[in-house]
């Protein structure tokens, strides 16, 4: 293949956000919002064409291209493999639905708002795609500047320090990264992690470097105790801005652990494992237990996405099939169920203008559609079986059992507790009495909000009772991880 | 004898150009805006020179002046950003009436100074090139005469700056008591750790460059003259005396004091951090715009002297291209000041910034992109700045001052993210004045379009760079 498909998935989204930029369009937005519409679902198609064309039997990276960067030291290598496809998939399926809802929700400086969405769209497929050390920092940092502006410029009222908190908690997890990175560099004399993978980075250097690659991805993750820039940030972003947040930004960091900690430091992730089961245990339990004491919708949503992360990372470092499938099921099915949710929020958002649960009650003898898709969703929070919710948690706790009974017993206790948070929010927004007058004016979903929604229900359904084009997709894959990380641990 | 003179004839063309327009400014009146053209064009003619010029290494007159690849980057570089700097500034100069025939000319004595700082290959020679760059500058800076605190910021570094050439001096008279020589491989080669007078003297030069560089704890004076000369220089010192500094520091730490590299590794390594930490808290609670920037610059100075201190040529080559990138920002960076123009006043306020992204989004992206590549966020070429420098500090194991330097990033994100926030998160106060002034705004847009496009081509200075050191 010599068209260069993955280097024009990136550069499409900003291609386009170029052409919003020029165009002179200031009395009403409709032609930014077609010309971002078209050119995200374009992408979204370019992104399905490439999954339909990747070879899932196989491990290796595939569409990989190749350019001379910065000379004698870093290339410009793009590649995909099983793992990487479905992220990509997610963020081109995500992105255009925010610009969907932006369509309610966004009233000023709409124009802008688009930019910086397909701008952020450019830096998360680059995350996803990147196969080379600095090219993934770069995208990965990248991703700040229009994250920041979006909750900044677009948020609510207390915006400019969601926005700070945000900016800094991130980039200070990430610069030890760099340093981590610039060391892999010197010890190994590249930065091409298939390269990476064959040379086998030192033993004693690998904890240093894994923890350094840890400070970075628990920040994104978000793991206890770093998460609190999550509720923060959600609660303060436009419903766009959350659903980016919750759906993708959140996944690069579990990405990151499948695509680099565990392969380039298979000691030190096997010497960790206990650190992170112990984290994500307590985040599972602790960020559940704080989201049952949530009065605000998006705050609950934030700290419940705190606790599906939990589960991420410890059935990522289970390291055992079940576990890491599971994980990045659920990463998929989360990237699906949260933004759903958020959109859910910002849907009645955009008519009473709050987050607050007291608002709300007995929203289903007045918009039953709504209160329909509502409650499907956190039933798929919840991990109902039959949504695809359920299998991610089911299989990381089917590895984690293998691994310690202990954490295993732990995380399932989670699960009840993620039933009761979504079970009560979704009795007090949903049915209960209506104590508030206003409540009873309310619209039903409109057209455009019914075409997001009911497209991630189904998702959501369908990838519940049929995970097979997902699981085929990256079992090879992970097969090989498992492999690799196995054949590393022994020869030690 | 005579001969030799054309290995020199960018410094005899620029002299000789700066009497000549010296006179006609002297007899034609209300001359400003012919010699200040007439300035550019000899600055482009003298670029040209350079450029036609062999890169081979010749030294003449008894091996005291140099011409190599090294000293012809730097001129280049030097007068580029004067370039830059002076046609951004020029309406700026008018409105403020310091539109006096001298200003350019002062400017050319200025660089003609740094010609030969960058150029010389011996202490008598350096320090002359060091004084007439200096009482250049000492001029511009209370070139606002009637304006009480330009003259005061004028009062001010000549002091200090006196001062520090005086611990200069003091340190070469050592160096040539110790050593038996001023030119500078003669005192390579008989320097050691054990030539303790010769430590000493090198500690005093240390000193007096870092003062010269603005580096910490040498950098009082700078957000005093940085707030009260008028904004047109203030550029021109955020900008050029910087870049000779940091090239003399250079050519001081290759050639005489290459053999007692652990001697001043350590004291450059305190003045690196030093300058980092202090450059990105300080600069926190700054209100004024060109303070800050201020501060920001001696943050930055910090970051290249990191690969100076590292004692080997990638770091070296990694502090020349940071600071040409450097140039590149601050240069955007004040064009933009330049634009903030209301009823005749130029405002320097942080707070008059406020939401200016809603009236003028242009110059809103402008400073977004600016300030984002200053904090050193990918992929913007700040950040391409800061990375080679980290690399070639990790390259010499140097962990600690790796790391204090990437958290110190953060800490002065956070200053940077404030300005961000006012321009683009705040309500809009002030709408300033259409402005026509296309300089500033042709220099803010080739700042934004190098800073935003370098991740495509990222090695182009590294290529440049990678020739300096091998004579």
């Amino acid at each position: 293949m010599n068209f260069p498909i993955l280097s024009s998935l990136i550069f499409l989204p900003l291609l386009s956000s170029l052409f919003i930029f020029l165009s002179k369009d200031k009395t009403n937005n409709y032609s930014s919002i077609y010309i971002s519409l078209f050119s995200s679902i374009a992408t979204f198609f370019l992104s399905l064409f490439l999954w339909y064309s990747l070879d899932v039997n196989t491990s290796e990276f595939q569409f990989v291209e190749e350019k001379s960067w910065i000379n004698n030291f870093i290339k410009f290598k793009l590649g995909v493999d099983g793992i990487s496809i479905l992220f990509i998939v997610l963020t081109t399926f995500i992105t255009p639905i925010c610009i969907i809802s932006c369509v309610n929700s966004v009233k000023v400086r709409v124009k802008e708002f688009l930019i910086a969405i397909l701008i952020l769209e450019t830096f998360m497929i680059g995350v996803f795609c990147s196969l080379d050390l600095v090219i993934f920092y770069l995208f990965f940092e990248a991703g700040l500047i229009p994250m920041f502006l979006i909750i900044g410029v677009w948020g609510g009222p207390k915006r400019v320090y969601s926005a700070f908190k945000f900016f800094l908690f991130t980039l200070l997890g990430s610069v030890l990264m760099l340093v981590a990175i610039i060391v892999i560099y010197w010890l190994t004399g590249t930065t091409d992690i298939t390269q990476i993978y064959e040379i086998k980075i030192p033993r004693e250097y690998q904890n240093i470097l894994w923890l350094a690659f840890l400070s970075s991805f628990a920040v994104k993750m978000p793991m206890w105790p770093v998460h609190t820039w999550l509720p923060d940030a959600h609660v303060e972003a436009p419903t766009a801005g959350s659903v980016i947040l919750a759906a993708i930004l959140l996944k690069m960091a579990g990405y990151g652990f499948l695509r680099f900690s565990i392969p380039m430091f298979p000691i030190a992730s096997d010497y960790f494992t206990p650190l992170i089961f112990t984290l994500s245990i307590i985040a599972i339990i602790y960020t559940s237990l704080v989201a049952l004491m949530q009065d605000d919708m998006k705050k609950l949503i934030a700290y419940s996405s705190v606790a599906h992360m939990g589960y991420v990372t410890l059935g990522i470092f289970t390291l055992t099939k079940q576990g890491i499938e599971g994980s990045i099921y659920q990463m998929i099915s989360h990237g699906l169920i949260s933004a759903a949710l958020f959109l859910c929020v910002g849907v009645v958002y955009d008519r009473l203008h709050s987050r607050m649960i007291s608002t709300y009650g007995g929203l289903v003898n007045y918009i039953p559609k709504y209160s329909f898709l509502f409650l499907i969703f956190s039933l798929a929070a919840l991990g109902l079986p039959g949504t695809s919710g359920f299998l991610g948690e089911f299989l990381v706790l089917t590895g984690t059992f293998q691994k310690s009974y202990l954490a295993a017993m732990l995380a399932t206790f989670g699960v009840v507790l993620g039933a009761a948070y979504m079970l009560w929010l979704t009795k007090r927004v949903i049915f209960g009495v209506t104590n508030n007058s206003e409540i009873k004016k309310l619209r039903d979903i409109n057209k455009s909000e019914a075409i997001m929604l009911v497209s991630l229900a189904f998702l959501v359904l369908f990838f519940g009772f049929y995970p097979l084009p997902l699981m085929e997709t990256f079992s090879v894959s992970v097969n090989s991880l498992i492999n690799n990380y196995e054949t590393a641990i022994i020869s030690n | 004898m005579i001969n030799n003179l054309n290995i020199m004839f960018p410094e005899v063309f620029l002299s000789l150009s700066i009497f000549s327009i010296l006179m006609l400014g002297v007899f034609i009146k209300k001359s400003f805006n012919i010699i200040f053209n007439l300035t550019s064009l000899i600055i482009i003619i003298t670029i040209t020179i350079i450029l036609t010029s062999p890169n081979e290494t010749e030294k003449i007159f008894l091996d005291s002046f140099t011409r190599d690849a090294f000293s012809n980057y730097f001129k280049i570089l030097i007068l580029f950003s004067s370039f830059c700097v002076l046609n951004s500034s020029k309406n700026f100069i008018i409105d403020n009436k310091l539109d006096k025939f001298e200003y350019p000319i002062i400017i050319l004595l200025s660089i003609l100074g740094m010609f030969f700082m960058v150029s010389s290959n011996d202490l008598i020679l350096f320090y002359l090139g060091l004084e007439l760059q200096s009482l250049a500058l000492y001029i511009l800076a209370s070139i606002d005469r009637d304006n009480l605190r330009s003259t005061e910021s004028g009062i001010k570094y000549f002091v200090l700056s006196a001062l520090s050439s005086g611990l200069l001096l003091y340190g070469c008279s050592l160096l040539y008591g110790f050593t038996g020589s001023t030119n500078f491989e003669l005192i390579a080669s008989q320097i050691n750790q054990e030539n303790t007078g010769a430590v000493f003297a090198m500690v005093f030069i240390l000193v007096g460059l870092a003062f010269k560089v603005s580096a910490v704890p040498f950098h009082m004076w700078t957000p005093d003259v940085y707030e009260g000369a008028p904004t047109s220089i203030t550029s021109y010192f955020a900008v050029v005396p910087k870049v000779a500094g940091l090239a003399l520091l250079i050519k001081f730490m290759f050639i005489p004091f290459s053999n007692i590299l652990l001697e001043w590794q350590t004291i450059i390594i305190f003045i690196s951090i030093a300058s980092m930490i202090l450059g990105a808290v300080a600069a926190m609670i700054q209100k004024n715009f060109k303070r800050l920037l201020a501060y920001s610059s001696i943050g930055h100075i910090g970051y290249a002297l990191a690969g100076v201190a590292t004692g080997a040529i990638s770091g070296y080559e990694s502090s020349i291209v940071y600071i040409s990138i450097y140039v590149i920002m601050n240069i955007g960076a004040f064009s933009c000041l330049y634009l903030l123009k209301k009823d005749g006043q130029y405002k320097e306020n942080i707070s008059d910034l406020s939401g200016i992204s809603k009236k003028h989004p242009l110059l809103a992206l402008s400073l977004l992109i600016i300030l984002f590549s200053l904090a050193g966020v990918p992929p913007l070429g700040g950040f391409f700045a800061k990375f080679y420098v980290f690399v070639a500090v990790l390259k010499n194991e140097m962990y600690g001052l790796a790391i204090v330097g990437l958290l110190t990033t953060v800490m002065s994100a956070f200053y940077y993210l404030k300005i961000i926030k006012i321009i683009y998160f705040d309500d809009s106060l002030i709408t300033f004045e259409a402005t026509k002034n296309k300089t500033a705004q042709i220099s803010i847009f080739a700042s934004c379009a190098i800073l935003i496009t370098f991740f495509l081509y990222p090695s182009f200075l590294n290529n440049l760079v990678n020739t300096l050191f091998i004579s």
